[in-house]
Parts: C-alpha cells; structure tokens; sequence
C-alpha cells in the first residue's frame, strides 16, 4: 500500500497532472474558455493529493526500515530513534527535494481553497505558473535524484543519519525554512500572471500580500530557528556564520521584507507597481537560487549534503528557464505597466520607498559577499573567502539609517506629511532612546554596538508610542482607548509588533557582540573565573546512551558564592558513523546565557584534566525571540479583515444561494 | 510634488544608498577579503602578520601535541600539502572531525618567526570529502591523482619533513 514502487508511481504522477496544471489553464485563459481555466484547482489538489502520498510513502519506508531503498539505507539505521527516521526523511538531499515541490504544491492547493475570491482568469494563470514551477521540480526528482531509488542486494542495517541532524531542533527547521522560501513562489505566481494579463491594480496588490506576508513569517521562523539550532548544536559558541547557505535564507528575507512593504504601497496608493513585481520575481529567484545552487555544490559550504555535477546541470539549466524566463517576461511587459498615485518624499509612501532601497542595497552587499568568492576562483583562480568581518563592516552601516527611518515611518501619514507635527508625537520616544544611548554607552563598547543598541531602542520606543497615540492612551477614558483598541486594524498591531521583535532581535545582537569566552584546562574540582562567575568542573562520567557513548561533566557555576546553576555539557561518540558530537549546556534566564561545552580528555589517573570552554552571552536570547516576534506580528497582519477581502463577497454569494 | 520632481528625489535616494553601499564593500572588501595558501606558499612568500589568511592541507600524521600556556591548553600540529610543512598553534577545542592524517582549514595569521596562529580550525569532512581548496592543492602540487584512488596519507609524501616530525 505504502511501498516505494506505488510513492514513485505517485510522484511521476504528481509530475504528470503538474504539467498539465501547467498547460491547459495557460491556454484557456488564452482562448477564454472558462472550463479549461477552472480545472486548474481541481488539478492543483489533485496535484497536492499525489505528491503527499508519494511523500508518505517515503516516509513509511523509512518508517519501517525498509533498506532496499538507497535512501533509507544511506540515512537511517534500525537503532535511530523514530521521531529522526520521519525527519530524517528531509535531512538528505532526496528526500529534501522531495518536500520542496510538497511544499509548493501544498502552496498550490492553498490557492485553490482560499482564493475563490479572485478572478478565475487570474486564478487559473498563478496555479498554472505554480503547476510549472512544481513540474520542473519534481522532474529533477525523478530523473536525477529520485528517492525510490532501490539498492540490490539490500544491507542488512543503515549507515545512519550524520548525528549532527539528530535534534529536534534541526528536525522541524528544514520544512518551516522551505516554506519560507517556497512561499514566495505564490507572490512570483502572482507577479507573472499580472504580467501575462498586463494589469496591476490596488486589488492584485490586496490579493499578494497574504501570501508575501505568510511566506516572510515562514521564512523569519525558519532562519531563528536555524540560527539558534546553530547556536546550541554546533558549539562554536557563534550563531550566525555567514556561510553561503545562511546568506541564501537571508537574501530572500531582505527581498522579502521588501516586497511585503512595497506591496502595501500598491494596495493603497497604486504606486510602485512594476518595482513590487520585480520584487516578487526577484524574492522568488533568490530562494530558488539559494537553496539549489547551495545543494548542487556550486557554493561549497559547511552544511552541503551532497555534491553532484549533473544535478548542478539540471539545477541550473531549470534556474535559467524560471528565472531568466521571467525576467524576460517583466522586461517585455512591465513597461505597460503605469504607474499612479502622486506621493511627497516625506510621507508614508516616501519611508516606505526608504526602506526598500535601503534593504536592497544591504541585500545587494550580502549577495556580492557570497558571490564574489565562487566568482574569483573561477575568473582568476585564487581561492579566497569573505567572512564576517566583511559583512559586519559593509551592512551594520547601512542597517542604521533603516533603524532610524523605522521609528518615524509608521508614524507618518500617507500622501503628505508635515515633519513638524510628526516629531511632536515622537518626542516621548526619543527621551526613551537618549536614555538608551546613556545606557548603552554605560553596557557597551564599541561604536557600533553603542548606535545599533540606542537605535533598537528608538525603534522599540516609536512603535510602542505609535500605537499608544491611536488608541488614544492619556487623551481619552479608558472607555474609550478600549474602544479604539478593539477598532484599532489588526495589521497596524502586526506592524508595530514585528518592528518591536526587529529592535529586540538587534537588542540581541548588540548583546551577543559583548560575549565572552574563555578555553581552559582544568582537574576535577578546579574553579576558574570568568566576567564575575565561578565556574567549578565537579565530576566527569561516562554513559551509554540508545546509540552513542557519551561523557558528560558537571559544572557549577557561582556568583559571588551562591550558586546559580549546575551545567552538564557532554561529549558524544556515535558508534556506527565513527563520529563524535559535542552536546552544549546553556542556562539562560533571559538575560544571559551561561554555555559550557566539554571538550578532550587528557591525562590519567590524578592528572587527568578535561578542556572546558565556557561562555557569557549577553541578550543572547532576544535574538530569536525577536525573530518569533516578528513572525507573530506577521501573523497578526495576516488575519486583518482586510486582508480576507473575499468574505463579504462570499457571503453574499451565500445569501443569494439561500434566497 | 510633480511626477519628475518626485522621481529625481527616488534616483538621489537610490544613488545615495547604492553608492554608499558599493564603497562599503570595497572598503570591506580591502581589508577583509581572506586568501587561500598552501604550507608551501606560506614558506614561499609569508604574508604579513596582520593579515588573515586560511591555511589549508593535511594535518601530518604524529605532529600533534599540546603545550600549556599558563593553564590555557594550545593545541599544535603541522599542516603539510607536501612540499613544506607549517606549525599551526591553536587555542581551543578542535573540531570533533579532526583527525591526523586528514585534511583541514586554519583561520588565522602567519608570525613573524613563520609559525601560524589560528584562531579557527574547520575539519569539515566525513571518511570521503576533503575541502575542496586542500584537494585542489594536492592536485596541483601533484601529490594526488583521484583517479587512483583515495589521497594518500599526509605522512608519507615527503620523507623529508614527515622525518622533521619524527615520524
């Protein structure tokens, strides 16, 4: 029932009716045949149908230890735990691939159900753009990397999965990630069809920006949950690399955090269009570019899985037809395209033109760090890298003048604004963001640091004061601020709440670069001192845990004599990969995260010493929550009424069947 | 506000940013950009200590040994690519991948008495892969040729320094 021949029939199947989802309602809205276009949903579900239970398949064949399958067998064994054989079904490159065109055809489905609303020509032609980017896929599923892929004679027991990947942390990262990045092929969708139709109006942009929203909350959870899987896995004590596969997460989430504000421009004042559709084109094509070019081994990097040339050809010659077809596409038709709505410089049109170049051109300096190194090698030969140092130095600058036009942005009225009176409203923030600055100057060193802090804290400071000042708090009855509270758009919550989580997520930054750290040697019962505490290794031991053998060490950790906490960092050995792992131990209390990680064995008997690295991590927790917060601000924008525009219309169609 | 009007002020805005944005990257890049070399380079022609480089080759089988600077424990070991070899002295725990014998990267600078001191070591391979800067150089130096076989073992390329090693 579930076995691998019936999930790869599924998912030549899946192929099939994506091409055909692709084909028919291309052109039927061509000829206008309305029945051609409205089949494109019926074969967007039955599209989604196919591929998940392809996907079940795969996953009861890890699920049963079934190792006549190659995929199985490269990445499972019968002594892994179960939760990691399911999710270790998209720590591989097969099974990875696999859950991105499940995740766009998930994306495909979604349209088909919520988007009764839109017009049928517009529906029928996003999914069909949908259907072709999804065929495309998955027949770099089939023919290159197919994960049925069977092995005679077949082993008797797995290889098991890398150890590293075992945790729950990285078990869930990959398909939020993914929706991230697949997300944004509705926006694209969108942005081709509109395109094809020549047309872009103030409904196309109501209608994208649920999905740029949703995709960005995706994406912001994704890469914090990365980050932070980094942090407390690998302990390196760091959390962000600057690799070429964390650069690929941020490229899009700079694009896209452009595009979900350059589309509210189009919703409300029709402006910006043809720069929004290149947005979503561009957003788009930097996560495909991203997570392909990284997993053909184009870009070499630490977390590359594998490394195939003739996946690099088919990855590449697939970019090429998605992206160079749409740009061509945008080149042809976007001049048709005219743009209305007179705006001033200084108006809420004018900060949010801000914002979008801002984030451009820290993006284009992040894809130039990336780019550059695979770009020398291959002109000039010469092997170099960029690391962060080259990143600190060229986007902290430029991240400053988007802190600061953050706060005053939202405060701004559309059209025309008159900076006098919006100051007079963020006086009260600006008192909070000296006190910052003193304080910061008091907790920091280092410019940098000092201006991002009292910059996070003007953008915390200004959104807060800029939702007080609509509800009216300190002008009206409590009656009344609950009134306005309650009337008060859910999106210009979500804004000020992901501009909050943005500012604690820079808070936390600012913290982490005051980390200190120190490596030592030490005998059991030794104490060495670091930034105030005492940390005291109290005893090593040995265990044996379901597959590895581990060492795990105690240590205590004081502050001026009073204990605050026993940490227990472990050292893994996994038998069956010949690997070791090292397991962090963090205590946080929100504030500070105290991290110890147990490294070799030295010595015998009363020599015996075991190096210790110990760490002190200011705010290093705020720098995901900000992320959640942010994502939670997306979400509440996401369920704005009027971002659910076809209800009423719903509705009334409902009361017309009834009548 | 005219249509022009509005639009020069977008060019001045986007011109700004994009130009400030360029000279940070070439001023980052200036002073940031961190080159590969081979040991045999850095014998060659040593860069100056104040430049950051990544060190890349094969840690020489039995060169490993620790030394103790005022309780912090530093780890040193030769890299080879063959040709020569460079001392590495590390401050930390090395990667759970390192291994002698096998390939690795160093981050750091180079001293003025030719010792290397790193401030990172990556060992980011599994039984099979070697970064690909380290396989790169082997081949160049004609150390290895994949088409026979696997890379030898760092040790026994060159008699001469695996003999300095007191191997």
């Amino acid at each position: 029932m579930f076995g691998p021949e019936q999930g790869h029939f599924a998912l030549a199947l899946a192929c099939v009716l994506a091409l055909v989802q692709f084909a028919v309602p291309l052109w039927g809205a061509n000829r206008r045949d309305a029945r051609l276009v409205g089949l494109a949903p019926y074969l967007a579900v039955s599209q989604l149908i196919a591929l998940g239970y392809s996907f079940l398949c795969l996953v009861m064949c890890a699920v049963s230890d079934d190792f006549s399958v190659q995929n199985v067998a490269a990445n499972s064994a019968v002594s892994k735990p179960l939760l990691y054989k399911i999710t270790g079904v998209w720590g591989n490159h097969e099974g990875s691939v696999l859950l991105w065109t499940l995740i766009l055809a998930i994306c495909g489905g979604a349209v088909s159900l919520f988007g009764r609303n839109l017009p049928d020509i517009l529906r029928g032609r996003v999914l069909a753009i949908l259907g072709g980017v999804s065929a495309g896929f998955q027949m770099f599923c089939l023919l290159t990397s197919d994960p049925f892929d069977r092995v005679f004679p077949a082993p008797m027991d797995g290889q098991g999965m890398n150890p590293l990947l075992q945790d729950p942390g990285l078990a869930f990262h990959p398909p939020i990630l993914y929706t991230g990045y697949v997300g944004f092929a509705v926006p694209f969708a969108f942005a081709v069809a509109a395109l094809i139709e020549g047309r872009v109006d103030a409904a196309w942009g109501r209608w994208v920006r649920p999905w740029a929203v949703a995709a960005w909350c995706f994406l912001t959870c994704g890469i914090a949950l990365g980050s932070w899987w980094s942090y407390y896995v690998l302990g390196w004590g760091g959390y962000w690399f600057w690799d070429p596969v964390e650069n690929a997460s941020l490229i899009p989430w700079l694009t896209g955090t452009a595009l979900v504000h350059s589309a509210i421009v189009v919703e409300k004042r029709e402006g910006l269009k043809i720069w929004t559709v290149l947005l979503a084109i561009a957003t788009f094509s930097f996560s495909l570019s991203g997570t392909f070019l990284v997993r053909s081994g184009i870009l070499n990097s630490v977390h590359a899985f594998a490394n195939d040339p003739a996946r690099g050809v088919f990855i590449l010659a697939l970019l090429a037809i998605v992206i160079g077809g749409s740009l061509a596409l945008f080149a042809w038709r976007a001049p048709s395209l005219t743009s209305t709505g007179l705006f001033s410089p200084i108006s809420r049109e004018g900060s949010l033109v801000l914002n979008n170049i801002l984030l451009c051109s820290i993006c284009a300096v992040v894809v130039t760090g990336t780019m550059y190194p695979p770009f020398m090698q291959l002109l000039a030969g010469r092997t170099i890298s960029v690391g962060k140092p080259f990143f600190d130095a060229a986007t902290i600058p430029l991240t400053l003048p988007l802190l600061l036009a953050m706060g005053v942005g939202t405060a701004l009225p559309w059209k025309r604004a008159q900076l006098a009176r919006t100051f007079s409203h963020l006086y009260a923030a600006a008192g909070i963001a000296a006190i910052g600055l003193v304080l910061c100057f008091w907790k920091l060193s280092g410019v940098l640091p000092i201006a991002c802090g009292a910059l996070a804290i003007w953008v915390i400071a200004a959104s807060a004061s800029d939702v007080l000042r609509r509800i009216g708090m300190g002008h009206t009855s409590a009656q009344g601020v609950w009134e306005r509270m309650k009337h008060l758009p859910r999106s210009s919550w979500g804004a000020a709440l992901a501009h909050i989580g943005a500012g604690i997520t820079v808070l936390g930054l600012c913290g982490m670069s005051q980390a200190q750290h120190a490596i030592v040697e030490v005998h059991i019962g030794e104490t060495r001192s670091l930034a105030g505490d005492d940390w005291t290794l109290l005893d090593v031991h040995d265990y044996i845990g379901p597959n590895y053998k581990a060492m795990q060490a105690d240590i205590a950790i004081r502050h001026n004599g009073k204990l605050v906490t026993i940490l227990h960092p472990e050292k893994r050995d996994f038998t069956t990969q010949s690997q070791t792992t090292t397991e962090v131990a963090i205590h946080t209390n929100f504030i500070t995260d105290l991290y110890g990680v147990v490294g070799d064995r030295h010595g015998k008997g009363k020599n015996t010493t075991y190096v210790l690295r110990l760490h002190r991590n200011p705010l290093a927790p705020w720098m995901w929550l900000g992320g959640l917060v942010m994502a939670i601000g997306g979400a509440f924008s996401l369920s704005d009424r009027r971002m659910r525009i076809g209800a009423p219309k719903r509705a009334a169609a409902r009361n017309m069947a009834r009548a | 506000m005219t249509r022009k009007t509005r639009r020069l002020w977008i060019v001045i805005a986007c011109l700004a940013c994009v130009g400030s944005a360029a000279a940070l990257t070439l001023r980052a890049f200036s002073s940031n950009i961190v080159f590969f070399m081979a040991p045999s380079q850095v014998k060659a022609n040593p860069p100056s200590p104040d430049r950051t480089i990544r060190l890349g080759g094969m840690v020489m089988a039995g060169s490993l040994h620790r030394i103790n600077e005022n309780g912090t424990p530093v780890n040193a070991f030769e890299v080879t690519d063959g040709q020569a070899a460079v001392e590495v002295h590390y401050t930390g725990i090395l990667p759970d991948l390192f291994r002698e014998g096998q390939s690795v990267v160093a981050l750091g600078t180079v001293q003025k008495d030719g010792g290397f001191t790193a401030s990172e070591v990556l060992a980011k391979h599994d039984e099979t892969y070697m970064p690909k800067e380290v396989a790169d150089e082997l081949k160049r130096t004609g150390k290895w040729d994949p088409r026979f076989g696997k890379a030898p073992d760092a040790s026994s390329w060159d008699t001469m320094t695996a003999k300095k090693a007191g191997g």
